[in-house]
Protein backbone atom coordinates (compact mmCIF):
# COMPACT_ATOMS: atom_id res chain seq x y z
CA UNK A 1 0.00 0.00 0.00
CA UNK A 2 1.33 3.05 -1.29
CA UNK A 3 0.02 6.48 0.23
CA UNK A 4 1.23 10.10 -0.58
CA UNK A 5 1.60 12.09 2.28
CA UNK A 6 -1.55 10.71 3.81
CA UNK A 7 -1.85 13.06 6.77
CA UNK A 8 -1.70 16.40 5.00
CA UNK A 9 -3.29 14.98 1.91
CA UNK A 10 -6.60 13.47 4.19
CA UNK A 11 -6.68 17.04 6.14
CA UNK A 12 -6.63 18.94 2.58
CA UNK A 13 -9.11 16.33 1.11
CA UNK A 14 -11.63 16.21 3.71
CA UNK A 15 -11.52 20.35 4.93
CA UNK A 16 -13.43 21.50 1.79
CA UNK A 17 -16.00 18.96 3.44
CA UNK A 18 -16.37 20.22 6.85
CA UNK A 19 -17.30 23.49 5.76
CA UNK A 20 -19.90 22.11 3.37
CA UNK A 21 -21.48 20.03 4.81
CA UNK A 22 -21.76 17.60 8.08
CA UNK A 23 -23.01 14.54 6.39
CA UNK A 24 -20.83 14.61 3.36
CA UNK A 25 -17.15 14.56 5.68
CA UNK A 26 -18.59 11.70 7.64
CA UNK A 27 -18.86 9.88 4.02
CA UNK A 28 -15.62 11.03 2.87
CA UNK A 29 -14.27 9.62 6.05
CA UNK A 30 -15.75 6.20 5.64
CA UNK A 31 -14.29 6.04 2.44
CA UNK A 32 -11.45 6.85 3.68
CA UNK A 33 -11.03 4.09 6.33
CA UNK A 34 -12.22 2.22 3.49
CA UNK A 35 -8.82 2.78 1.44
CA UNK A 36 -6.68 2.98 4.00
CA UNK A 37 -7.30 -0.93 4.81
CA UNK A 38 -8.27 -1.85 1.03
CA UNK A 39 -4.39 -0.08 -0.13
CA UNK A 40 -4.32 2.18 -3.64
CA UNK A 41 -6.85 0.94 -6.03
CA UNK A 42 -4.53 2.44 -8.58
CA UNK A 43 -3.04 -1.35 -8.06
CA UNK A 44 -5.84 -2.77 -10.16
CA UNK A 45 -5.25 -0.21 -12.77
CA UNK A 46 -1.43 -1.24 -12.57
CA UNK A 47 -2.50 -5.04 -12.71
CA UNK A 48 -4.40 -4.52 -16.02
CA UNK A 49 -1.76 -2.68 -17.29
CA UNK A 50 0.72 -5.12 -17.07
CA UNK A 51 -1.55 -7.30 -18.78
CA UNK A 52 -2.35 -4.94 -21.82
CA UNK A 53 1.46 -4.36 -22.63
CA UNK A 54 1.34 -8.40 -23.34
CA UNK A 55 -1.44 -8.48 -25.36
CA UNK A 56 -1.62 -8.99 -28.78
CA UNK A 57 -3.77 -6.26 -30.51
CA UNK A 58 -3.95 -4.85 -34.22
CA UNK A 59 -3.67 -5.52 -37.47
CA UNK A 60 0.13 -6.72 -36.76
CA UNK A 61 -1.31 -8.69 -33.97
CA UNK A 62 1.57 -7.90 -31.72
CA UNK A 63 2.06 -6.86 -28.03
CA UNK A 64 3.94 -4.00 -26.79
CA UNK A 65 6.68 -6.13 -25.52
CA UNK A 66 9.20 -4.86 -27.79
CA UNK A 67 8.25 -1.03 -27.16
CA UNK A 68 11.34 1.03 -26.91
CA UNK A 69 10.73 3.36 -24.14
CA UNK A 70 13.78 4.74 -24.24
CA UNK A 71 15.87 2.22 -22.02
CA UNK A 72 15.78 -0.49 -25.19
CA UNK A 73 13.19 -2.79 -26.59
CA UNK A 74 11.41 -4.22 -23.42
CA UNK A 75 12.49 -2.44 -20.64
CA UNK A 76 10.09 -1.09 -18.51
CA UNK A 77 11.37 -0.94 -14.99
CA UNK A 78 13.07 3.06 -14.54
CA UNK A 79 11.45 4.39 -17.70
CA UNK A 80 9.41 6.56 -16.91
CA UNK A 81 11.66 8.68 -14.49
CA UNK A 82 14.07 9.41 -17.56
CA UNK A 83 10.86 10.39 -19.40
CA UNK A 84 10.13 12.34 -21.81
CA UNK A 85 13.39 11.92 -23.98
CA UNK A 86 14.41 12.01 -27.58
CA UNK A 87 13.26 8.86 -29.69
CA UNK A 88 15.67 8.65 -33.14
CA UNK A 89 13.13 7.04 -34.80
CA UNK A 90 10.29 9.71 -34.42
CA UNK A 91 12.53 11.88 -34.35
CA UNK A 92 10.72 13.67 -31.33
CA UNK A 93 10.65 14.59 -27.86
CA UNK A 94 8.25 12.06 -26.37
CA UNK A 95 6.24 11.72 -23.08
CA UNK A 96 5.10 8.07 -21.96
CA UNK A 97 1.85 8.55 -23.54
CA UNK A 98 3.15 9.43 -26.63
CA UNK A 99 6.02 6.84 -27.08
CA UNK A 100 3.35 4.43 -26.61
CA UNK A 101 1.36 5.81 -29.33
CA UNK A 102 4.71 5.48 -31.45
CA UNK A 103 5.13 2.03 -30.75
CA UNK A 104 1.28 1.08 -31.02
CA UNK A 105 1.83 2.32 -34.58
CA UNK A 106 4.95 0.99 -34.99
CA UNK A 107 4.66 -2.64 -33.52
CA UNK A 108 0.78 -3.18 -33.68
CA UNK A 109 -0.24 -1.34 -37.17
CA UNK A 110 -2.81 0.81 -35.59
CA UNK A 111 -3.65 4.28 -37.00
CA UNK A 112 -2.60 7.38 -34.21
CA UNK A 113 -6.64 8.08 -34.13
CA UNK A 114 -7.29 4.09 -33.08
CA UNK A 115 -4.12 4.67 -30.49
CA UNK A 116 -5.42 7.94 -28.99
CA UNK A 117 -9.27 6.66 -28.85
CA UNK A 118 -9.67 6.92 -25.18
CA UNK A 119 -6.89 8.27 -24.02
CA UNK A 120 -8.50 9.01 -20.03
CA UNK A 121 -11.15 6.52 -18.35
CA UNK A 122 -14.53 7.41 -17.32
CA UNK A 123 -17.12 5.64 -15.37
CA UNK A 124 -17.36 2.24 -16.42
CA UNK A 125 -15.09 3.02 -19.04
CA UNK A 126 -12.06 1.89 -18.14
CA UNK A 127 -8.65 3.51 -20.80
CA UNK A 128 -6.25 1.01 -21.66
CA UNK A 129 -3.98 3.27 -22.11
CA UNK A 130 -4.31 4.74 -18.53
CA UNK A 131 -3.59 1.01 -17.42
CA UNK A 132 -0.62 1.10 -19.48
CA UNK A 133 0.85 4.37 -17.84
CA UNK A 134 -0.36 3.26 -14.34
CA UNK A 135 1.86 0.16 -14.38
CA UNK A 136 4.91 1.35 -16.93
CA UNK A 137 4.97 4.26 -14.36
CA UNK A 138 4.80 1.96 -10.85
CA UNK A 139 8.17 0.29 -12.25
CA UNK A 140 9.60 3.66 -11.88
CA UNK A 141 8.58 3.91 -7.76
CA UNK A 142 11.78 4.88 -5.79
CA UNK A 143 13.78 5.79 -8.70
CA UNK A 144 15.34 9.23 -9.14
CA UNK A 145 13.44 11.80 -11.38
CA UNK A 146 16.27 11.73 -14.12
CA UNK A 147 14.85 13.36 -17.77
CA UNK A 148 17.69 13.56 -20.55
CA UNK A 149 18.83 16.90 -21.70
CA UNK A 150 21.69 15.72 -23.85
CA UNK A 151 20.25 15.88 -27.45
CA UNK A 152 19.09 19.85 -29.07
CA UNK A 153 15.36 18.63 -29.29
CA UNK A 154 15.77 17.63 -25.58
CA UNK A 155 17.08 20.99 -24.64
CA UNK A 156 14.75 22.70 -26.96
CA UNK A 157 11.66 21.05 -25.43
CA UNK A 158 12.70 22.29 -21.81
CA UNK A 159 12.68 25.79 -22.81
CA UNK A 160 9.75 25.57 -24.76
CA UNK A 161 7.91 24.59 -22.17
CA UNK A 162 9.53 26.91 -19.85
CA UNK A 163 8.02 29.84 -22.36
CA UNK A 164 4.64 27.84 -22.23
CA UNK A 165 4.32 27.41 -18.35
CA UNK A 166 4.62 31.45 -18.23
CA UNK A 167 2.75 32.37 -21.31
CA UNK A 168 -1.37 34.16 -20.08
CA UNK A 169 -3.99 33.82 -22.79
CA UNK A 170 -7.62 33.89 -22.86
CA UNK A 171 -10.08 35.39 -20.86
CA UNK A 172 -8.19 35.30 -17.40
CA UNK A 173 -5.21 36.29 -18.54
CA UNK A 174 -4.16 33.22 -16.87
CA UNK A 175 -0.69 31.28 -17.41
CA UNK A 176 0.44 28.02 -15.32
CA UNK A 177 2.96 30.17 -13.37
CA UNK A 178 -0.76 32.44 -11.92
CA UNK A 179 -1.40 29.56 -9.91
CA UNK A 180 2.18 27.65 -9.73
CA UNK A 181 4.67 30.81 -9.35
CA UNK A 182 4.58 31.55 -5.69
CA UNK A 183 5.24 29.43 -2.55
CA UNK A 184 2.48 28.73 -0.09
CA UNK A 185 -0.27 29.58 -2.25
CA UNK A 186 -3.94 28.35 -2.35
CA UNK A 187 -7.55 28.05 -4.62
CA UNK A 188 -9.88 27.84 -1.58
CA UNK A 189 -8.62 25.19 0.49
CA UNK A 190 -6.55 23.41 -2.23
CA UNK A 191 -2.46 23.87 -2.03
CA UNK A 192 -1.01 24.94 -5.25
CA UNK A 193 2.46 23.63 -5.46
CA UNK A 194 5.14 26.45 -6.73
CA UNK A 195 6.36 24.44 -9.79
CA UNK A 196 8.91 26.18 -10.35
CA UNK A 197 10.72 25.59 -7.02
CA UNK A 198 12.63 22.30 -6.77
CA UNK A 199 11.10 20.50 -3.79
CA UNK A 200 7.17 21.17 -4.26
CA UNK A 201 7.75 20.10 -8.34
CA UNK A 202 9.37 17.05 -6.73
CA UNK A 203 6.49 16.14 -4.93
CA UNK A 204 3.94 17.11 -7.34
CA UNK A 205 5.67 15.74 -10.28
CA UNK A 206 6.87 12.36 -8.50
CA UNK A 207 2.79 11.76 -7.50
CA UNK A 208 1.12 11.74 -10.70
CA UNK A 209 -0.08 9.64 -12.14
CA UNK A 210 -2.40 9.25 -9.43
CA UNK A 211 -5.75 7.56 -8.33
CA UNK A 212 -8.03 10.45 -7.87
CA UNK A 213 -10.58 9.41 -4.99
CA UNK A 214 -12.92 11.96 -6.42
CA UNK A 215 -13.10 10.25 -9.15
CA UNK A 216 -12.61 6.65 -8.88
CA UNK A 217 -9.64 6.64 -11.69
CA UNK A 218 -6.30 6.95 -11.81
CA UNK A 219 -5.18 9.93 -13.90
CA UNK A 220 -1.63 10.81 -16.25
CA UNK A 221 -0.13 13.77 -16.29
CA UNK A 222 -1.06 14.02 -19.87
CA UNK A 223 -4.96 14.80 -17.90
CA UNK A 224 -3.17 17.04 -15.30
CA UNK A 225 -2.15 19.26 -17.92
CA UNK A 226 -5.33 18.91 -19.89
CA UNK A 227 -7.47 19.91 -17.16
CA UNK A 228 -5.47 22.63 -15.88
CA UNK A 229 -5.59 24.20 -18.98
CA UNK A 230 -9.09 23.82 -18.84
CA UNK A 231 -9.24 26.16 -15.46
CA UNK A 232 -6.97 28.31 -17.29
CA UNK A 233 -9.83 28.90 -20.01
CA UNK A 234 -7.87 28.10 -22.50
CA UNK A 235 -9.09 25.53 -25.48
CA UNK A 236 -9.00 21.80 -25.26
CA UNK A 237 -5.37 20.71 -24.94
CA UNK A 238 -4.81 17.73 -27.59
CA UNK A 239 -3.53 14.48 -26.21
CA UNK A 240 0.00 13.76 -26.84
CA UNK A 241 0.39 17.32 -28.64
CA UNK A 242 4.18 18.81 -28.41
CA UNK A 243 3.11 21.34 -26.06
CA UNK A 244 2.12 19.16 -23.40
CA UNK A 245 4.97 17.06 -24.30
CA UNK A 246 7.70 20.11 -23.93
CA UNK A 247 5.30 21.40 -20.97
CA UNK A 248 5.88 17.58 -18.93
CA UNK A 249 9.66 18.27 -19.64
CA UNK A 250 9.61 21.76 -17.73
CA UNK A 251 7.92 19.88 -15.43
CA UNK A 252 10.24 16.87 -15.46
CA UNK A 253 13.58 19.17 -15.13
CA UNK A 254 12.35 20.66 -12.21
CA UNK A 255 11.44 18.02 -10.41
CA UNK A 256 15.01 16.41 -11.13
CA UNK A 257 16.78 14.46 -8.64
CA UNK A 258 13.32 14.41 -6.72
CA UNK A 259 12.33 10.38 -5.70
CA UNK A 260 9.34 9.14 -7.77
CA UNK A 261 6.24 7.92 -6.14
CA UNK A 262 3.61 7.26 -8.07
CA UNK A 263 1.28 6.30 -8.75
CA UNK A 264 -0.56 8.48 -6.04
CA UNK A 265 -3.49 8.59 -4.20
CA UNK A 266 -4.87 11.64 -3.98
CA UNK A 267 -8.21 13.97 -2.95
CA UNK B 1 49.03 15.33 -28.69
CA UNK B 2 46.20 16.64 -25.67
CA UNK B 3 43.41 14.19 -25.79
CA UNK B 4 41.83 15.93 -22.92
CA UNK B 5 41.54 18.88 -25.20
CA UNK B 6 41.23 17.75 -28.42
CA UNK B 7 38.95 14.95 -27.88
CA UNK B 8 35.68 17.29 -26.73
CA UNK B 9 36.11 19.32 -29.67
CA UNK B 10 36.72 16.58 -32.15
CA UNK B 11 33.17 15.37 -30.72
CA UNK B 12 31.74 18.95 -31.44
CA UNK B 13 32.72 19.20 -34.48
CA UNK B 14 31.51 15.43 -35.33
CA UNK B 15 28.04 16.24 -33.54
CA UNK B 16 27.88 19.76 -34.23
CA UNK B 17 24.21 20.41 -33.58
CA UNK B 18 24.23 18.48 -30.47
CA UNK B 19 26.77 20.51 -29.00
CA UNK B 20 24.97 23.70 -29.97
CA UNK B 21 24.27 26.28 -27.41
CA UNK B 22 20.53 26.80 -26.19
CA UNK B 23 18.40 28.97 -28.61
CA UNK B 24 17.66 32.57 -27.72
CA UNK B 25 14.87 33.66 -25.78
CA UNK B 26 13.25 35.15 -28.69
CA UNK B 27 13.52 32.15 -30.76
CA UNK B 28 12.01 30.10 -27.64
CA UNK B 29 9.20 32.03 -27.87
CA UNK B 30 8.24 31.97 -31.13
CA UNK B 31 8.72 28.14 -31.04
CA UNK B 32 6.50 28.32 -27.71
CA UNK B 33 4.07 30.27 -29.70
CA UNK B 34 4.08 27.77 -32.82
CA UNK B 35 3.91 24.78 -30.39
CA UNK B 36 0.83 25.89 -28.94
CA UNK B 37 -1.04 26.57 -31.56
CA UNK B 38 -0.90 23.47 -33.17
CA UNK B 39 -1.73 21.68 -29.69
CA UNK B 40 -5.36 22.85 -28.89
CA UNK B 41 -8.38 22.60 -30.36
CA UNK B 42 -11.48 24.41 -30.06
CA UNK B 43 -14.17 23.20 -27.32
CA UNK B 44 -17.62 24.65 -26.57
CA UNK B 45 -17.33 28.69 -26.11
CA UNK B 46 -13.40 28.41 -26.38
CA UNK B 47 -11.57 28.86 -29.61
CA UNK B 48 -8.17 28.56 -30.70
CA UNK B 49 -8.08 32.98 -31.11
CA UNK B 50 -7.98 32.65 -27.19
CA UNK B 51 -4.60 31.35 -27.75
CA UNK B 52 -3.56 35.08 -29.29
CA UNK B 53 -2.06 37.29 -26.41
CA UNK B 54 -3.17 40.93 -26.25
CA UNK B 55 -0.25 43.25 -25.77
CA UNK B 56 -0.48 43.07 -21.55
CA UNK B 57 -0.58 39.38 -21.84
CA UNK B 58 2.64 39.06 -24.16
CA UNK B 59 4.51 41.88 -21.91
CA UNK B 60 3.92 40.20 -18.68
CA UNK B 61 4.76 37.00 -20.31
CA UNK B 62 8.25 38.01 -21.50
CA UNK B 63 8.86 38.87 -17.62
CA UNK B 64 7.71 36.45 -15.58
CA UNK B 65 9.48 38.17 -12.88
CA UNK B 66 8.11 41.75 -13.01
CA UNK B 67 8.29 44.73 -15.79
CA UNK B 68 10.77 47.26 -15.21
CA UNK B 69 9.26 50.62 -13.92
CA UNK B 70 9.38 52.25 -17.39
CA UNK B 71 7.37 49.67 -18.97
CA UNK B 72 5.05 49.18 -16.05
CA UNK B 73 4.11 52.74 -15.35
CA UNK B 74 3.72 52.74 -19.40
CA UNK B 75 1.28 49.58 -19.51
CA UNK B 76 -0.45 50.51 -16.18
CA UNK B 77 -1.59 54.10 -18.16
CA UNK B 78 -2.70 52.30 -21.41
CA UNK B 79 -5.00 50.08 -19.15
CA UNK B 80 -6.41 53.00 -17.25
CA UNK B 81 -7.72 54.22 -20.41
CA UNK B 82 -9.52 51.27 -20.87
CA UNK B 83 -11.74 51.62 -17.58
CA UNK B 84 -15.68 52.59 -18.11
CA UNK B 85 -17.34 53.75 -15.73
CA UNK B 86 -21.55 52.90 -15.91
CA UNK B 87 -23.52 55.75 -17.66
CA UNK B 88 -26.15 55.78 -14.40
CA UNK B 89 -23.03 57.20 -12.78
CA UNK B 90 -23.74 54.41 -10.32
CA UNK B 91 -21.12 52.61 -8.80
CA UNK B 92 -22.89 50.57 -5.86
CA UNK B 93 -24.95 47.68 -5.97
CA UNK B 94 -26.56 45.47 -3.84
CA UNK B 95 -24.10 43.00 -1.79
CA UNK B 96 -26.23 40.22 -1.64
CA UNK B 97 -25.76 39.77 -5.38
CA UNK B 98 -22.22 40.21 -5.21
CA UNK B 99 -22.01 38.02 -2.29
CA UNK B 100 -23.42 34.94 -4.83
CA UNK B 101 -20.62 36.91 -7.52
CA UNK B 102 -18.04 36.54 -5.75
CA UNK B 103 -18.61 32.73 -4.66
CA UNK B 104 -19.70 31.64 -8.04
CA UNK B 105 -16.45 30.02 -10.17
CA UNK B 106 -18.53 29.24 -13.04
CA UNK B 107 -17.88 30.68 -16.51
CA UNK B 108 -15.20 30.90 -19.62
CA UNK B 109 -13.99 27.42 -19.48
CA UNK B 110 -14.77 25.67 -22.57
CA UNK B 111 -17.16 22.95 -20.18
CA UNK B 112 -19.27 26.19 -19.05
CA UNK B 113 -22.18 26.62 -20.55
CA UNK B 114 -21.73 30.02 -22.41
CA UNK B 115 -25.13 31.27 -22.01
CA UNK B 116 -25.46 31.60 -18.30
CA UNK B 117 -23.68 34.44 -16.34
CA UNK B 118 -19.76 34.20 -15.13
CA UNK B 119 -19.46 34.33 -12.12
CA UNK B 120 -15.97 36.29 -10.30
CA UNK B 121 -14.55 33.47 -8.06
CA UNK B 122 -13.20 35.80 -6.05
CA UNK B 123 -13.01 33.16 -2.90
CA UNK B 124 -10.77 31.12 -5.34
CA UNK B 125 -7.93 33.75 -4.44
CA UNK B 126 -9.48 36.35 -1.18
CA UNK B 127 -10.59 36.04 1.66
CA UNK B 128 -13.88 38.36 2.01
CA UNK B 129 -17.04 37.42 4.03
CA UNK B 130 -15.77 35.95 7.74
CA UNK B 131 -19.01 33.20 6.97
CA UNK B 132 -16.41 31.77 4.49
CA UNK B 133 -13.51 29.99 5.62
CA UNK B 134 -12.78 28.22 1.94
CA UNK B 135 -10.66 31.25 0.80
CA UNK B 136 -7.43 30.74 -1.43
CA UNK B 137 -4.67 33.20 -0.78
CA UNK B 138 -3.38 34.18 -4.49
CA UNK B 139 -4.60 37.75 -3.69
CA UNK B 140 -4.50 39.81 -0.23
CA UNK B 141 -7.46 39.74 2.03
CA UNK B 142 -10.16 42.00 1.55
CA UNK B 143 -11.97 41.49 4.72
CA UNK B 144 -13.06 45.05 6.17
CA UNK B 145 -12.01 46.41 2.83
CA UNK B 146 -14.78 49.18 3.16
CA UNK B 147 -14.34 49.57 6.78
CA UNK B 148 -10.43 50.69 6.40
CA UNK B 149 -10.51 52.43 3.47
CA UNK B 150 -14.29 54.05 3.75
CA UNK B 151 -17.45 54.34 0.64
CA UNK B 152 -16.28 57.49 -0.47
CA UNK B 153 -16.42 58.31 -4.64
CA UNK B 154 -12.82 57.53 -4.66
CA UNK B 155 -12.56 54.95 -3.08
CA UNK B 156 -15.94 53.90 -5.15
CA UNK B 157 -13.71 54.21 -8.32
CA UNK B 158 -10.71 52.74 -7.37
CA UNK B 159 -12.50 49.19 -6.50
CA UNK B 160 -14.70 49.65 -9.87
CA UNK B 161 -12.14 50.32 -11.87
CA UNK B 162 -9.77 47.48 -10.48
CA UNK B 163 -12.14 44.99 -10.71
CA UNK B 164 -12.63 46.13 -14.36
CA UNK B 165 -9.01 45.89 -15.06
CA UNK B 166 -7.00 45.30 -12.57
CA UNK B 167 -3.88 45.71 -14.89
CA UNK B 168 -4.39 49.70 -14.62
CA UNK B 169 -2.96 49.48 -10.82
CA UNK B 170 -0.97 47.14 -10.50
CA UNK B 171 0.80 45.76 -13.99
CA UNK B 172 0.79 42.24 -14.25
CA UNK B 173 -1.21 40.96 -12.02
CA UNK B 174 -2.27 38.02 -11.10
CA UNK B 175 -5.64 38.84 -11.15
CA UNK B 176 -8.03 39.01 -14.15
CA UNK B 177 -9.75 41.93 -15.50
CA UNK B 178 -12.89 41.52 -15.48
CA UNK B 179 -14.40 44.13 -16.97
CA UNK B 180 -12.25 44.86 -19.97
CA UNK B 181 -12.25 41.00 -20.75
CA UNK B 182 -15.98 40.52 -20.80
CA UNK B 183 -15.65 38.35 -18.04
CA UNK B 184 -18.32 40.33 -15.92
CA UNK B 185 -21.21 43.02 -17.05
CA UNK B 186 -21.06 46.68 -15.61
CA UNK B 187 -24.05 45.34 -13.12
CA UNK B 188 -22.05 42.92 -11.69
CA UNK B 189 -19.22 44.96 -10.98
CA UNK B 190 -20.99 47.51 -9.16
CA UNK B 191 -22.45 44.44 -6.56
CA UNK B 192 -18.99 43.13 -6.28
CA UNK B 193 -18.35 46.80 -5.52
CA UNK B 194 -20.69 46.78 -2.56
CA UNK B 195 -19.33 43.39 -1.29
CA UNK B 196 -16.52 45.48 -0.81
CA UNK B 197 -17.84 48.39 0.48
CA UNK B 198 -21.48 48.58 1.82
CA UNK B 199 -21.60 48.99 5.63
CA UNK B 200 -23.98 46.62 6.06
CA UNK B 201 -21.84 43.85 3.95
CA UNK B 202 -20.68 40.97 6.01
CA UNK B 203 -17.19 41.97 4.82
CA UNK B 204 -17.06 45.23 6.91
CA UNK B 205 -18.48 43.31 9.88
C1 LIG C 1 -6.63 28.67 -12.37
C2 LIG C 1 -5.72 27.90 -11.63
C3 LIG C 1 -4.75 26.95 -12.26
C4 LIG C 1 -4.03 27.09 -13.42
C5 LIG C 1 -4.02 28.26 -14.38
C6 LIG C 1 -3.21 25.91 -13.52
N1 LIG C 1 -3.43 25.06 -12.48
FE1 LIG C 1 -2.43 23.35 -12.05
N2 LIG C 1 -3.60 23.05 -10.42
C7 LIG C 1 -4.59 23.91 -9.99
C8 LIG C 1 -5.27 23.34 -8.85
C9 LIG C 1 -6.43 23.97 -8.08
C10 LIG C 1 -4.61 22.10 -8.59
C11 LIG C 1 -4.92 21.11 -7.48
C12 LIG C 1 -6.03 20.26 -7.94
C13 LIG C 1 -6.55 19.33 -6.90
O1 LIG C 1 -5.93 19.14 -5.86
O2 LIG C 1 -7.60 18.80 -7.19
C14 LIG C 1 -3.58 21.96 -9.60
C15 LIG C 1 -2.70 20.87 -9.68
C16 LIG C 1 -1.64 20.78 -10.56
C17 LIG C 1 -0.64 19.73 -10.55
C18 LIG C 1 -0.59 18.55 -9.60
C19 LIG C 1 0.01 18.93 -8.30
C20 LIG C 1 0.01 17.81 -7.29
O3 LIG C 1 0.88 17.83 -6.42
O4 LIG C 1 -0.83 16.93 -7.37
C21 LIG C 1 0.23 19.99 -11.58
C22 LIG C 1 1.46 19.17 -11.96
C23 LIG C 1 -0.23 21.20 -12.22
N3 LIG C 1 -1.37 21.66 -11.59
C24 LIG C 1 0.37 21.79 -13.31
C25 LIG C 1 -0.15 22.89 -14.01
C26 LIG C 1 0.36 23.38 -15.27
C27 LIG C 1 1.57 22.83 -15.99
C28 LIG C 1 -0.43 24.42 -15.65
C29 LIG C 1 -0.45 25.18 -16.93
C30 LIG C 1 -0.74 24.43 -18.10
C31 LIG C 1 -1.41 24.61 -14.60
N4 LIG C 1 -1.23 23.65 -13.64
C32 LIG C 1 -2.34 25.65 -14.58
C33 LIG C 1 -4.92 25.13 -10.52
C34 LIG C 1 -4.38 25.66 -11.69
C1 LIG D 1 -6.66 34.54 -9.79
C2 LIG D 1 -6.59 35.36 -8.63
C3 LIG D 1 -7.58 36.46 -8.34
C4 LIG D 1 -8.95 36.49 -8.53
C5 LIG D 1 -9.84 35.41 -9.11
C6 LIG D 1 -9.39 37.75 -8.02
N1 LIG D 1 -8.33 38.48 -7.55
FE1 LIG D 1 -8.42 40.32 -6.69
N2 LIG D 1 -6.37 40.33 -6.53
C7 LIG D 1 -5.54 39.29 -6.86
C8 LIG D 1 -4.17 39.67 -6.57
C9 LIG D 1 -2.94 38.79 -6.80
C10 LIG D 1 -4.20 40.97 -6.04
C11 LIG D 1 -3.00 41.79 -5.56
C12 LIG D 1 -2.25 42.38 -6.70
C13 LIG D 1 -3.02 43.49 -7.32
O1 LIG D 1 -3.29 44.49 -6.65
O2 LIG D 1 -3.41 43.37 -8.47
C14 LIG D 1 -5.61 41.37 -6.03
C15 LIG D 1 -6.06 42.59 -5.59
C16 LIG D 1 -7.40 42.95 -5.45
C17 LIG D 1 -7.89 44.22 -4.96
C18 LIG D 1 -7.02 45.39 -4.52
C19 LIG D 1 -6.72 45.27 -3.06
C20 LIG D 1 -6.06 46.53 -2.51
O3 LIG D 1 -5.48 46.42 -1.43
O4 LIG D 1 -6.15 47.59 -3.12
C21 LIG D 1 -9.26 44.17 -4.98
C22 LIG D 1 -10.23 45.25 -4.55
C23 LIG D 1 -9.63 42.87 -5.51
N3 LIG D 1 -8.48 42.16 -5.78
C24 LIG D 1 -10.93 42.42 -5.70
C25 LIG D 1 -11.29 41.26 -6.33
C26 LIG D 1 -12.66 40.85 -6.63
C27 LIG D 1 -13.88 41.64 -6.24
C28 LIG D 1 -12.59 39.68 -7.30
C29 LIG D 1 -13.68 38.87 -7.93
C30 LIG D 1 -14.47 39.50 -8.93
C31 LIG D 1 -11.18 39.32 -7.39
N4 LIG D 1 -10.43 40.29 -6.80
C32 LIG D 1 -10.72 38.15 -8.00
C33 LIG D 1 -5.92 38.07 -7.39
C34 LIG D 1 -7.21 37.72 -7.74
Amino acid sequence: MRIDRLPAMMLAALLPCFVAAQQDTQKEIERYRQLLQDGNPSELFEARGAEHWKAKRGPKNTSLEQCDLGLGAGVVKGAYVRLPRYFADSDKVEDLESRLVTCMVALQGLTPEEAKRRPYSGPGQPSMMADLVAWIASESRGMKIAPPQSHPKERLAYQTGEKIFFYRAGTHDFACATCHGEDNKRIRLQDLPNLTNAGDAQRAFGSWPAYRVSQGEVRSMQWRLYDCFRQQRFPEMQFTSDASVALTMFLAKRAEGGTFDAPAIKR
Amino acid sequence: MNFDIIAPAALCAAMLSACATPISDAEAERAAVGMLKASFKPQGQAGVDRLNQDEVQALCSRYPNGLPKDLAEKLEKTQLATIRYPASGKLMGDWREGERIAQSGVGKQFNDDPKGPSGGNCYACHRLSPRELSFGTIGPSLYQFGKQRGTGDAVQRYAYGKIYNSEAFSACSNMPRFGHNGILTEEQIAHLVALLLDPDSPVNK
